[in-house]
């Protein structure tokens, strides 16, 4: 055996099985069950990193979550690598190779550590002033090199090769935590035949049963935690070690991530890394316990300073001694255990230095030196304390100091419950207030400290109607407020804030701790305070002399401790990420060599190269197919909502801007859909197929919003109307066919359709056969030109594209329906309107039934603002270097508006642009400007119709 | 996640929902005899209260319907869901 603190027996630690490991490149050896801080500790190492700020030494200060100092990366091989790990809870595995952080060239000598000598510069503040000045020097000098000074460890940057799983439970009964009152707690309710869980963050369950040497009812305790183990696995309670509950979600909603494989020198391909549980309980018991609040001296962070109780738990658990000359600092009883424990394994206590004022029963009887009304003033030691100072003078030698000042509850789960916390002055910390039925706490969380305390208030939570009595053991409280004057005495490790910082801030005129937190940046590390809130509440609350509650405490958030990404993200990455809508041709688009963009979920063709064409002349040659020929467009995304029943006309009366009860069955008619305020929310076509029954479509993003505006007026405010609304959206499949040999392209694939113009005119629509299978072909064009719509069912959408593209049809993508239609001063949705548009604005005033008593967003229309005449409309801009969407129109150096599409004409041989300019139609004729950031360049507003405004192609 | 009681379906997650603002907010029925300000005061004026509000929920992802529900803005916790038309619960 190697490891020179290792005590020869006891503990939970496995001696027989050696267990190799390396930190910063230096092969160590621990054991089995040990974690990388015991089996660091077995091996006298306790500096493991250097401090946010300054660069100070640390050392391990805990034996738990709440562990401020010692983060490291560990890298599991592979691209494996996590930064940020508390090595107090990170599980020992045969190989494990972790690396201490922020340190440059090594731990123990670091150059970074000069920011300790000009600590004065960096206090509390210190980013608002002494960085102010020259102003740009903020961003490309101080802040680069603040952010490369300071920090943790390093984000890794390739992808993560683990996989994560989600996956949601219910349960009569969650219990966090699995030490005696947690326990307590499931026994209980296991016993009333609830469906019980149990998690807890530490590999193995236990809590505070892991390292007592009392008995429990009766037994030793580990004999008592054995059975109390076997009893849950005999009821069937699942027990879910190594699994942290770190967020509390409304409706007893617990979030919870299980480390499933980070402890296995080699495991399972098939396993999760981690698996994120969504628990929701009827009932929450937390049993969360209590971490040991540490005291406020300077040199407190030196490395060998550290809890009492974390000294004790890495003796009785792990057979670690701290150190051989140990100083105790004592502010509360527990501290004596933690001593007695130490000495009977031989460990020298040099000094038990009690703050109070006078001995307590526990330390007259406790045999050890003790000083009474004493504290630490100083310690020394490069990069481990090798001496203490004591208030009245006295130098103490010792290798490690242990700090008491009582008990932290870890409320944090709880107040995530929105649940009211109230301050126990005999503890001097926070409590759980009063909860109401679906959250209980229990044991030192809820602020009891004495073990049959602890199992009588678990009983009494996991019972079937228990509001557990509190115990009250004032002993373990503090006894003073932390009082330092000088040198640097931390209140928080991880941001390296100091006691000086916090008075800086309050003579600085901070009062509120939420203020004061931010400013100082107290509690706002990834440990988020839990060691150093309370005591930076107090030391304020002291410094503005108002008591603690009138102080109030910060808020308290969600997660308890750091969680990856991946477990957030769970399967929802790379193709998982977001799912992909495609059309029934997606395939046969694609054979075509289409390129595809996103709009919305929908992946889309948006233009077909032919051998060496880039988009521009791929879109012009589109664009002359559909002039001058044919062309064939998948314009299955559009949305499309059936509307049947015997008030389905009335309803749309009510809903579109038009008057869709006048509609002959057979005919369409464009309509637009406002909100109540009068904006246009979706554009479309509707079709009446029959008295009463209509083909409605919207634009493709509208879809669902659409279906769910007329959802709700059908439900809420005209549930007398007998009509139902379908999505029928993926029903059909849409193959547009435009251009002036459209009909010819069709003709020998439509059965029973008269497609003369007088059968069949622009507008109107019909049900028949196409390529033999049942359809609903629309007359209707969004290019200007002669077009139709086939509607088939979307299983047979490839097999009647295939037909009518083998007829020689032009495949056009996207981008050249969008410059056709701006050819023709078509608007889209979302582009030419942006939610503070009305009808009148873009041109389509034409569109509302002016008989009409009444329709979504018609009284809005009368408002004053929207009848004014400088409201911005929809023109044609024409210059001559194409224009940029979204570039701003000035006009007299005022800007008055902005282009709103811009596209190469290919049928007008220039460049196009429509835009929203102030009381724009009065200004047709004039110039305007486009600045650029190279140019501005000239526009001639003109009317929005580029191309064929009689509309005489539409009719052909 | 909230856990709401659909009148139809029973509890469910809250992300089988949609969000549907203040609730009992009728449409006017004679809008055009309303002056702006009245009709105004109907597009955009909402209690923001800091307690219980009525408010309209959708199960958009289950069964579709509108229903309305009284919510404790600070707590976070529903008190009821109910029928659209129903009044609200006391």
């Amino acid at each position: 055996m190697t490891q020179p603190f290792r005590t020869s027996e006891g503990g939970r630690i496995d001696r027989q099985r050696p267990i190799a490991f390396e930190f910063d490149g230096r092969r160590l050896t621990g054991c089995h069950s040990d974690t990388l801080a015991s089996a660091l500790l077995a091996n006298g190492v306790h500096l493991v990193g250097r401090s946010f700020k300054y660069h100070r030494p640390r050392g391990i200060v805990s034996a738990g979550a709440e562990e401020p100092n010692a983060l490291v990366t560990i890298d599991r091989g592979n691209g494996r690598i996590t930064p940020n790990l508390r090595a107090t809870q990170a599980e020992l595995y045969d190989g494990m190779r972790a690396r201490s952080q922020n340190r440059f060239p090594s731990l123990s000598f670091d150059l970074g550590a000069v920011s300790n000598a000009i600590s004065p510069l960096l206090s509390a503040g210190f980013y608002y002033k002494t960085f102010m000045w020259p102003r740009s020097f903020w961003r490309h000098v101080y802040e680069p090199a603040i952010r490369a000074a300071a920090g943790l460890g390093r984000a890794p940057a390739a992808a993560d090769p683990d996989r994560y799983l989600q996956q949601y439970m219910h349960c009569d009964v969650l219990i966090i935590g699995a030490g005696p009152a947690g326990l307590a707690a499931a026994l209980a309710a296991a016993a009333r035949k609830a469906r019980v869980v149990v998690c807890d963050e530490q590999a193995e369950l236990g809590g505070s049963l892991l390292t007592e040497n009392s008995e429990v009812e009766g037994k030793p305790a580990s004999d008592w935690l054995v059975n109390a183990l076997h009893m849950l696995r005999d009821a069937d309670v699942m027990l879910l070690p190594r699994t942290t509950a770190f967020g509390w979600f409304p409706g007893n909603m617990i979030g919870a991530v299980q480390r499933v494989t980070d402890h296995l020198p080699d495991p399972h391909p098939r396993l999760p890394r981690e698996r994120l549980w969504h628990i929701r309980a009827r009932e929450v018991v937390v049993a969360a316990g209590a971490v040991e609040r540490p005291l406020v001296f300077s040199g407190n962070d030196r490395p060998g300073v550290m809890l009492a109780d974390a000294a004790r738990t890495y003796l009785l658990r792990y057979g670690v001694k701290v150190g051989s000359r140990v100083v105790v600092a004592a502010e509360s009883d527990s501290a004596y255990a933690a001593a007695v424990a130490l000495r009977q394994a031989g460990i020298a206590i040099v000094a038990m230095v009690d703050r109070r004022p006078a001995a307590s029963d526990v330390a007259r009887s406790s045999g050890l030196p003790v000083r009474i009304a004493a504290s630490i003033a100083d310690t020394s030691g490069s990069l481990r304390i090798n001496r203490a100072t004591l208030s009245n003078g006295e130098k103490i030698s010792c290798d490690a100091l242990l700090m008491c000042g009582g008990w932290i509850p870890t409320v944090h789960l709880f107040a995530q419950s929105r649940e009211k916390l109230r301050f126990d002055e005999a503890l001097q910390a926070f409590l759980p207030g009063v909860w109401t039925g679906h959250a209980r706490c229990a044991g030192a969380c809820n602020g009891a400290f004495d073990l049959t305390a602890c199992i009588e208030e678990g009983y009494a939570a996991g019972g079937a109607n228990g509001q557990p009595q509190r115990a009250r053991h004032p002993e373990c409280a503090p006894a003073l407020p932390p009082s330092v004057h000088k040198g640097m005495a931390f209140v928080d490790f991880q941001n390296d804030v100091t006691i000086k910082d916090l008075r800086t801030a309050t003579q600085e005129g901070f009062r509120s701790i939420e203020h004061v937190k931010r400013y100082t940046t107290t509690g706002m590390a990834t440990d988020q305070g839990k060691l150093a809130n309370l005591n930076a509440l107090a030391i304020v609350a002291d410094l503005l002399h108002q008591p603690i509650p009138r102080i109030g405490h910060t808020t308290f958030r969600m997660p308890y401790t750091p969680v990856t990404f991946g477990a957030l993200a769970g399967s929802a990455r790379g193709d998982l990420f977001e799912p992909v809508r495609r059309t029934p041709m997606h395939d046969q688009v694609a054979a075509l060599g289409a390129v595809f963009e996103n709009v919305g979920t929908w992946q889309r063709a948006r233009y077909f190269p032919q051998g060496s064409e880039d988009m521009h002349r791929a879109v012009a040659r589109e664009c002359r197919a559909v002039r001058n020929a044919v062309g064939m467009f998948d314009a299955t995304t559009l949305g499309k909502i059936e509307v049947t029943g015997p008030d389905a006309a009335e309803f749309l009366d009510r809903i579109y801007t038009g008057s869709l009860s006048r509609l002959a069955p057979g005919r369409c008619r464009y309509g637009l859909l406002l909100t109540e305020a009068g904006y246009v929310l979706d554009d479309g076509v509707i079709a009446r197929l029959g008295p009463d029954r209509f083909h409605v479509t919207t634009t493709t993003n509208g879809a669902a919003s659409v279906l769910h505006h007329m959802e709700d007026y059908r439900q809420t405010e005209f549930p007398e109307l007998r009509v139902w609304l379908t999505s029928v959206t993926e029903q059909w499949a849409v193959i547009a066919l435009q251009g002036p040999l459209a009909r010819q392209a069709i003709a020998s694939h439509v059965q029973d359709i008269d497609l003369a113009p007088d059968a069949l005119p622009h507008m109107s629509v019909r049900e028949g056969h196409i390529c033999g299978v049942p359809a609903r072909l629309f007359r209707v064009s969004f290019t200007g030109e002669l077009g139709y719509e086939i509607n088939v069912p979307a299983d047979h959408g490839p097999m009647v594209w295939q037909a009518i593209h083998a007829g020689n049809v032009t495949a056009y993508g996207t981008e050249t329906m969008h410059v056709l239609r701006a050819e023709k001063g078509y608007i889209v949705v979302g582009q030419e309107t942006d939610g503070t548009v009305i009808p009148s604005d873009v041109g389509l005033g034409w569109t509302i039934g002016r008989e009409k008593p009444d329709f979504v967003g018609k009284r809005s229309l009368a408002r004053p603002d929207m009848l004014r005449h400088d409201r911005k409309q929809l023109v044609g801009l024409l210059s001559a270097d194409l224009l940029e969407e979204g570039a701003q129109v000035i006009s007299d150096g005022a800007g008055i508006g902005h282009v709103t599409s811009a596209y190469w004409s290919e049928t007008l041989q220039s460049p196009i642009a429509l835009g929203l300019i102030a009381a724009g139609r009065s200004r047709i004729g004039e110039i305007l400007h486009v600045p650029m950031p190279d140019r501005t360049i000239a526009v001639r507003v003109t009317d929005p119709v580029f191309y064929d405004r009689q509309g005489a192609r539409l009719h052909g | 996640m909230l856990l709401i009681d659909c009148p139809w379906c029973g509890a469910r997650p809250e992300n089988e929902f949609r969000y549907g603002g203040e609730a009992h907010i009728a449409r006017p029925q004679d809008a055009a005899s309303l002056d702006d300000a009245a009709w105004t005061a109907f597009l955009y004026m909402r209690n923001n209260p800091k307690g219980r509000h009525a408010e309209r929920w959708r199960h958009i992802h289950g069964c579709g319907r509108f229903f309305n529900c009284l919510r404790d803005t600070v707590s976070d916790r529903i008190e009821a869901t109910y029928k659209p038309g129903e009044p609200a619960p006391q």
